[in-house]
């Protein structure tokens, strides 16, 4: 019997089910492991498992300036997009969980929309605007850029939280002589903060990891991490990547930890 | 609020009540307002960076290089040879994706919905850890993986399989395995979120009316996947016709996807109008594709981003 469902089926008659989910699962997590054990190794040549060990390719990835810049500017632009993408994510969706605006359906679905529309359309759109107003290969043009597509994902978190929150404890606040900020910072925010956590941590996520558009808005002295790895993949790989890579692993698993963590208690 | 003044209201007659609704539709007007404070900032920010330059991109490709109306920059689309292969090899690539998706897909979100419910979530790290990795690092690993002296081929040739290091990389099959792998998480959160929220009291009415594992599953468990296996379908297939990162590093040159010509259009050419007729286009299918699900299903494709 397979325990919770209750079906009448047994494990062993799932066998071939589990095989088959277990070599996709490692089909999914294969590269990424893959690419961690490489970053150790010794040779330029790309050899698994790697005959000697060493860190030489962290050592070029820390020793290069020109590495350690692309490094600081992703850092800057994703803390500021945290910045700011996590209170107007937060406000509109308040706004948005009230539901009684008559546009609400369409609003959602316009502050969602750098979900679907196509990203390199926005890079090149983007990159047209910037072209007019003189913030191509600035950081303030980086932030605005990746605050609009991480905005969605603060504003779906927050929302998420939100709908499992009772308003009306807000409401009580406020009939007790609470004004709206201190309703709203003392009673509704420290309820659905993991929810606010969990949304600023997407978006550093996503604008650490925004490549398209990045390509497009910067350069000189500020080419983001990314873009300067692509070029890099463009010309030969150079092992220095794994490394980098294996950072940019580390860096999501610890996010994503933290993430979960909040989310169990909340 | 609003409770104590319908109290009030009842209470007051006639010209009261006039005074107290008026009140009301004034006190909603504020509140209304006050709402409309606390999105304008992420509205305007979404109106400047995509509704505006989307609109210019619009706008523009109307134009020919004369700077005359013309629909020319659409009308090559059907003319010139090589516009015509970017269409047919992006669907071609997304097509086969998108099967490949259902195929590695279906089985693990079945597994997982199956599972107990510690197992699953366990097994869930292993679909969202990927989810969250960046494009880049992913497709890197696959160009370490699959290119001519990496670790596919090396191992095949030192086991004695080829003689010949097998091409992989740099041609469709690269493009088509890294961006499988990518895309596999979109199908699956929103295949297995669904496949959850089955009823597996159906399931057992069914073997306990006498159907065999195989009948209950065909009949009633795969037809109540559907709508979720569509949501992944849908958008995997979406996301696959605007993909840029992947076939860029993996296609070698060789595999010139949609987004791959807009960049090559606009950054090496510096036509914009047919870039941007390329980005309309690229849109317009996008959206109808969405819409034309949800007006069959009645669903948002983009639950995939919430579920997961």
């Amino acid at each position: 019997m397979s325990g919770d469902i209750g079906l009448p089926i047994s494990h062993r008659q799932r066998l071939w089910l589990y095989a088959l989910g277990g070599l996709v699962l490692l089909f999914l997590i294969a590269p990424s492991v893959i690419i961690v054990i490489m970053s150790f190794s010794d040779s330029t040549l790309l050899q698994f498992p790697p005959q000697q060990w060493s860190l030489r390719w962290y050592e070029t990835y820390f020793g290069s300036l020109e590495w350690r810049d692309a490094t600081i500017v992703s850092v800057k632009v994703a803390v500021m997009t945290v910045l700011v993408a996590t209170p107007l994510g937060t406000t509109a969706a308040y706004a948005i969980n009230r539901g009684t605006l008559r546009f609400n359906g369409s609003i959602n679905a316009l502050l969602t929309a750098s979900l679907i529309i196509p990203v390199i359309l926005i890079g090149i759109g983007t990159f047209f605007l910037y072209a007019r107003i003189g913030l191509n290969n600035t950081l303030t043009g980086l932030v605005i850029a990746h605050t609009v597509q991480a905005l969605p994902l603060v504003v779906l978190t927050v929302l998420s939280g939100l709908r499992s929150y009772d308003m009306n404890q807000e409401r009580v606040a406020r009939s007790l002589g609470a004004g709206r900020v201190a309703a709203f910072w003392q009673v509704t925010m420290p309820q659905i903060r993991f929810s606010i956590v969990s949304g600023g941590l997407f978006a550093f996520i996503t604008s650490f990891d925004e490549v398209v558009v990045s390509l497009f808005i910067s350069g000189g002295e500020t080419t983001t991490l990314t873009r300067r790895m692509f070029n890099a993949l463009r010309d030969q790989i150079d092992p220095t990547i794994a490394a980098i890579s294996t950072c940019l692993i580390v860096l999501s698993v610890l996010l994503l930890s933290v993430a979960q963590v909040f989310g169990r208690r909340h | 609020m609003s409770a104590p003044s319908t109290l009030l209201n009842e209470t007051a007659g006639g010209a009261g009540r006039d005074l107290n609704a008026q009140a009301l539709r004034a006190d909603a007007r504020r509140e209304s307002l006050r709402l409309l404070a606390l999105l304008a900032p992420s509205l305007f920010l979404v109106f400047a960076i995509i509704i505006v330059p989307i609109g210019w991109l619009f706008w523009l490709s109307l134009y020919d290089e004369n700077g005359a109306l013309s629909a020319s920059n659409y009308g090559r689309f059907f003319e010139q040879a090589s516009y015509i292969k970017t269409f047919i090899t992006t669907f071609k690539v997304a097509f086969i994706v998108t099967g490949a998706c259902v195929l590695l897909g279906y089985p693990l979100a079945y597994m997982l919905s199956q599972l107990p419910r510690r197992a699953a979530s366990i097994c869930l790290i292993f679909v969202i850890l990927p989810f969250w990795t960046s494009v880049l690092v992913r497709t890197y690993a696959w160009l370490v993986i699959l290119q001519r002296k990496g670790l596919i081929n090396s191992w095949l040739i030192d086991l004695g399989v080829i003689s010949q290091p097998l091409s992989l990389a740099n041609n469709l099959s690269g493009v088509v395995i890294g961006m499988t792998h990518i895309l596999l998480p979109f199908l699956v959160l929103p295949l297995y979120a669904s496949m959850k929220t089955i009823d597996t009291d159906c399931l057992r009415a069914g073997m306990n009316l006498g159907a065999g594992p195989v009948a209950t599953f065909r009949q009633i468990f795969f037809p109540l996947s559907l709508p979720g296996l569509a949501s992944g379908v849908v958008i995997v297939f979406v996301l696959c016709l605007g993909f840029f990162v992947t076939p860029a590093l993996m296609g070698g040159g060789k595999v010139i996807m949609w987004a791959m010509r807009m960049e090559q259009t606009t950054s090496l050419y510096s036509n914009w109008g047919a870039g941007a007729a390329l980005g309309v286009v690229l849109l317009v299918v996008t959206l109808a594709l969405l819409g034309l699900f949800q007006w069959l299903l009645g669903a948002r494709a983009t639950g995939v981003w919430s579920s997961r």
